[in-house]
């Protein structure tokens, strides 16, 4: 019998996306449907002072245009998350209206829909909609926004912040043993604003049925349950049962696909206005403008040291940019997905992290790939190199003395940081030994030696991170602002025939989610992959679910399923007692069939349900059919954790980095697939490598986007990363029953400070003891000439 | 990223398309490999009226020898000129430049004649074309010139072509010895800097791109020059108030970045 968990099987879905057969929204085209375009402000911050909709609303094909003034203004997007100030004042919420009605808040905020035929005249009846403006000064930049004379982005409240937070020991104790500290290393820097840059751009199709009183939106979701809940409960107060949310095959989401945006809100809206169906797809430029983006912290951290190198405290301040409205998640990124995993993978007994969340003239900031992970770990993993550095010793050295000891949840007790947080499962030495060991490390301090010796600037970085993910518990996420829960739905339904159809609310935009959640199926039921069927991204077809984000589609998504599947057999071997004349406790389940121990009398799960579902002969008091769905909450966050090692050598002339090695060797738990691992980590670590060389949003003094196109926002090219050289350590997750932990962030997470501390270390004898990411040709010049 | 409306007409030959322009005047514009005009057209930052495609006039598509010149039809797409081998062997510079333009599918559709009349500031050819002394050749409703390419570039996106005007090929002339040496922008992979050598004996011409707001003959390293490269120093002598700035890279950047790829393009 074949088995799959641990093999790289290759992914199913890639048939129909290599042959460009994938079913995307706006591949979507129904009866009557009408497209549409948006009239965005060119201003990040202006009065409206007038709307002139007359000429559009004549133009050829044009069927409606809505303003602000409409009856969708009164409506808008909600927040998934509340975080109050420590006073204990409430967070700041603004209406995040559907339409701008009297002023703008950001560079490309809607100010009218044009609905009209076609796409082509839908944009050329909107350059005819006449917006007066009386443009604002602006704030883009986090920190200048708390500054008293900063313009304000709400005029309701006195200042820009939306919250303020802390987290950790108290700050008193922290400053205090920071000044009888052997050794402080300090930094200051900004983890730059990222534009997420999903391949698909957002796609939305709502079409209200009028005789059905029904609406079936399609949308580039990440979670289409929860995007029905916020829309119906929460936007327009529509009831639920009467919206289908369809979000069939989604390219790529990092983040920004988990929100409810305003524009899946309004085209619901005008679609029973019209009684026509609505397409939006936004292009690349409104994509830069609107998709909400990732990081935007500026950081002012220290980190203190004994005579040995032990840390004995962290203290951290940061302003973290909310953006103009309070996205879905907004307020959790830069708190509850951040403060705390400042333990990181160190002992350090004393942690203080103060968090100011200011409003901008910004599109919102959200999460984005690891999400408020990364920017702990950029931080903990470049201040500790810097340390290293200060203090005359190993970076790697440094590291290994202050690892929390290896732990296995099990036999040895969880590890509870300072920050909330209680670590799964464990063994940062035994990933920092095999990355070091993959990379040589011994061998290429000496190389490193002998090449400055010829003017040639080489370095090293190295990064061990953890991060927290299978998000979540859900009475924890509660406590902690959290205005959902974050178990998941998993329903597996056997056919008649012993073919299976499993009911995910994970969604699949990349994951592999068809090929994976089949494969442990097949094994816990013993038949083939062939035989299961993974469904995905419909509301109507799936009960419920919380959709795929924070690398928990497995770790909980999986769970939920294997709890079906439990329920499967269990049942199933009532059936099987009965028809095998056997008791329960006597029958085995292998390979696909329950056999009466040391017998060779056995049944077949496909004989077993059939007779579920044709049950003539049928044991009393079982009820018919073999369809089970089960909700899994977590009992913790899984801890995956690992080590990136970054070797560059830098032009003397230019600046320019050349990214020569990455190692990374990663503990995600077990690994279900290590081909899918393999290629999330790939994704992950060019992601990561992305914001530490290349991308970067830059907005100027009036908030204009100056990167708002691919001439001038740098992704990441093939030939901008070498190959990347893989291993793993398994350190089984000991709180769920496929031990799993995630992999989904975790490239993104350890790769960015790897690729930062290896630049430094390659100038550090130049006397660069820092440079501000993304560490472009210009400021690594900039940074030698200093 | 959907243009603005516009006619469409296919010229069939040189003198057509020149009667289009007059007539369509500022209302029109030439369409060759459209891999400058059309994503400035879908931001509709471009809206010609009409687009007079130019890219199926026969003749215009060959590379020819003309005794000491090699005569390259304006509708060369930038692969027709890497996989040249009159080019890779006697003008072998053009061919190094040629492939560090775009990538694959660019190379396949934009065209040298697209690209000299665009006039991008940090666009690959022009430093080559000044570095090689080529000739641009236009035809018009008064009949045809030559532009010398130190007279072609005026300005950002501005060329010596008049409104009726259409470059219909450039005369190189056979270089033995002259390299391209590029520092792209890592977004656009533009060049920040292009610079192109062409030497002969002791001396050296040498062709600036991506630094000014019009591409530029480094006289003054030519000059200096004596077969030593540090002659690279005076890289940006004379367009210290031109140069370009931009969030990748600013003046004082550039200016270093010039210093360093002349020097380069010196000593290959």
């Amino acid at each position: 019998m074949e088995t799959y968990i641990g093999k790289p099987v290759k992914r199913r879905e890639d048939a129909r996306f290599l042959k460009g057969a994938g079913k995307y929204t706006d591949d979507i085209k129904l009866q009557g449907m009408t497209h549409s375009a948006f009239v965005r402000s060119p201003y990040a911050h202006a009065k409206i002072l007038s709307v002139d909709t007359s000429a559009a609303e004549k133009a050829e094909g044009v069927v409606a245009v809505y303003t602000g003034s409409d009856a969708c203004g009164t409506f808008g997007v909600p927040c998934g998350w509340q975080v109050d100030f420590k006073n204990g004042e409430t967070m700041r919420e603004p209406l995040h209206p559907l339409l701008a009605k009297d002023k703008i808040l950001h560079l490309g905020e809607a100010v009218a829909i044009v609905i009209a035929e076609t796409l082509e005249l839908a944009r050329d009846a909107a350059e005819l909609v006449q917006v007066n403006y009386e443009a604002l000064p602006a704030v883009t930049c986090p920190k200048k926004a708390m500054e008293p004379s900063a313009p304000k982005v709400h005029d309701q409240w006195e200042d820009n912040a939306a919250f303020d937070w802390c987290i950790g020991n108290d700050r008193a104790e922290v400053e205090a043993a920071l000044a009888n500290a052997h050794h402080v290393t300090e930094m200051t820097y900004k983890n730059h604003r990222v534009a997420p840059n999903a391949i698909e751009p957002r796609s939305y199709i709502s079409d209200y049925d009028v005789n059905a009183d029904k609406w079936t939106l399609y949308t580039s979701t990440q979670n289409p349950h929860l995007v029905r809940l916020l829309l119906c409960a929460f936007a327009l107060g529509i009831p639920e049962h009467k919206v289908r949310v369809v979000s069939y095959d989604v390219g790529g989401g990092f983040g920004s696909k988990i929100y409810h945006y305003t524009e899946e809100a309004l085209l619901t809206w005008a679609s029973k206005e019209i009684g026509r169906p609505i397409k939006w797809t936004s292009d690349r430029t409104e994509a830069f403008l609107t998709d909400a983006h990732g990081r935007d912290h500026i950081v002012h951290s220290k980190m203190g040291f004994d005579a040995d190198g032990k840390i004995v405290a962290h203290l951290t301040d940061e302003y973290c940019a909310m953006g103009a409205y309070l996205s879905t998640f907004a307020p959790a990124v830069p708190t509850y997905l951040h403060g705390t995993l400042f333990q990181g993978v160190y002992t350090t007994p004393l942690i203080h992290l103060n968090v100011v969340a200011p409003f901008t003239h910004t599109v919102a900031v959200d999460a984005y790939r690891g999400a408020g992970r990364p920017e702990a770990t950029y931080l903990l993993e470049r201040i500790i190199s810097k340390a290293a550095k200060e203090m005359n010793m190993d970076p790697a050295e440094l590291r290994y003395k202050n690892f929390i000891p290896p732990f296995n949840g099990t036999t040895e007790p969880g590890y509870q940081t300072q920050v909330a947080l209680q670590y799964d499962s464990g063994n940062y030495h035994g990933v920092l030994k095999r990355g070091l060991e993959m990379l040589g490390y011994e061998d290429f301090r000496k190389e490193q030696a002998e090449a400055r010796k010829n003017g040639k600037l080489l370095g090293v970085g190295i990064s061990t991170y953890i991060e927290g993910c299978g998000i979540a518990p859900s009475a924890v996420v509660g406590s902690l602002g959290a205005r959902a829960g974050l178990y998941e739905v998993g329903h597996v339904r056997v056919q008649p025939t012993g073919k299976v159809s499993v009911f995910t609310g994970a969604h699949s935009h990349g994951q592999g989610h068809e090929t994976v959640f089949a494969q442990f199926v097949a094994d816990k039921l013993g038949i083939p992959m062939d035989d299961i069927d993974i469904v995905h991204g419909d509301t109507d077809q799936v009960a419920f679910g919380m959709g795929t984000y924070g690398s928990r589609s497995l770790a909980v998504g999986g769970s939920a399923i294997i709890k079906s599947v439990e329920k499967v057999l269990e049942k199933g071997a009532k059936i099987a007692a009965h028809k095998l004349e056997a008791a329960e406790e006597d029958l085995e389940y292998a390979e696909g069939k329950w056999t009466v121990k040391g017998t060779d009398k056995s049944i077949s799960f496909g004989d077993v349900s059939l007779t579920a579902y044709v049950p003539h002969d049928y044991p009393e008091g079982v009820e018919p059919g073999l369809d089970f769905s089960s909700f899994y909450d977590p009992t913790n966050f899984t801890y995956p954790f690992g080590t990136h090692i970054a070797v560059v050598e830098v032009d003397a002339d230019t600046g320019k980095v050349d990214l020569q090695r990455f190692v990374a060797c990663d503990d995600v738990g077990n690994v279900m697939n290590p081909m899918i691992v393999d290629g999330q980590i790939h994704g992950g670590v060019v992601q990561g490598v992305g914001q530490a060389l290349l991308e970067e949003v830059v907005y100027d003094g009036e908030g204009q986007m100056v990167t708002g196109s691919y001439m001038d926002y740098a992704m990441p090219r093939a030939d901008d990363v070498p190959m990347i050289e893989t291993d793993r350590t398994t350190t089984p997750c000991p709180h769920n029953p496929l031990g799993v932990k995630g992999a989904g962030e975790a490239g993104a997470i350890g790769s960015t400070p790897a690729v930062v501390n290896a630049v430094v270390d390659a100038l550090a004898h130049l006397g660069v003891t820092d440079i501000q990411m993304p560490v472009t040709p210009q400021r690594v010049w900039k940074a030698m000439q200093n | 990223m959907i243009p603005a409306k516009f006619d469409y007409i296919k010229a069939s030959s040189i003198s057509e398309a020149i009667s289009l322009l007059d007539k369509h005047g500022d209302d029109a514009k030439l369409l060759s490999g459209g891999h400058s005009l059309i994503p400035a057209m879908k931001l509709r930052l471009s809206r010609p009226e009409v687009l007079i495609d130019i890219s199926g006039i026969s003749g215009m598509n060959s590379i020819t020898e003309d005794g000491n010149e090699i005569v390259i039809g304006a509708n060369c797409t930038h692969a027709d000129i890497v996989n040249s081998d009159l080019i890779n062997s006697d003008l072998n510079i053009l061919a190094q430049t040629a492939k560090h333009i775009g990538d694959i599918q660019v190379r396949n559709r934009g065209t040298i004649g697209g690209s000299l009349a665009h006039a991008d500031p940090a666009a690959d050819y022009p430093a080559v074309v000044l570095a090689c002394d080529a000739k641009i050749v236009v035809e018009g409703k008064n009949g045809g010139r030559t532009i010398a390419a130190t007279d072609f570039f005026l300005g950002i996106f501005t060329t010596a072509i008049a409104e009726d005007e259409i470059i219909t090929s450039i005369r190189f002339p056979k270089v033995a010895n002259g390299n391209y040496q590029k520092f792209f922008q890592s977004a656009s992979r533009f060049a920040v800097v292009g610079v192109a050598a062409v030497k002969e004996g002791n001396s050296v011409k040498v062709g600036v791109t991506g630094v000014a707001g019009t591409p530029y003959r480094a006289t003054a390293v030519e000059n200096a020059y004596s077969g030593s490269s540090d002659a690279a120093l005076h890289a940006v002598d004379g367009v210290e108030d031109e140069l370009m700035s931009d969030h990748f890279a600013d003046e004082e950047y550039r200016a270093h970045l010039a210093k360093v790829m002349v020097k380069k393009a010196l000593e290959a």
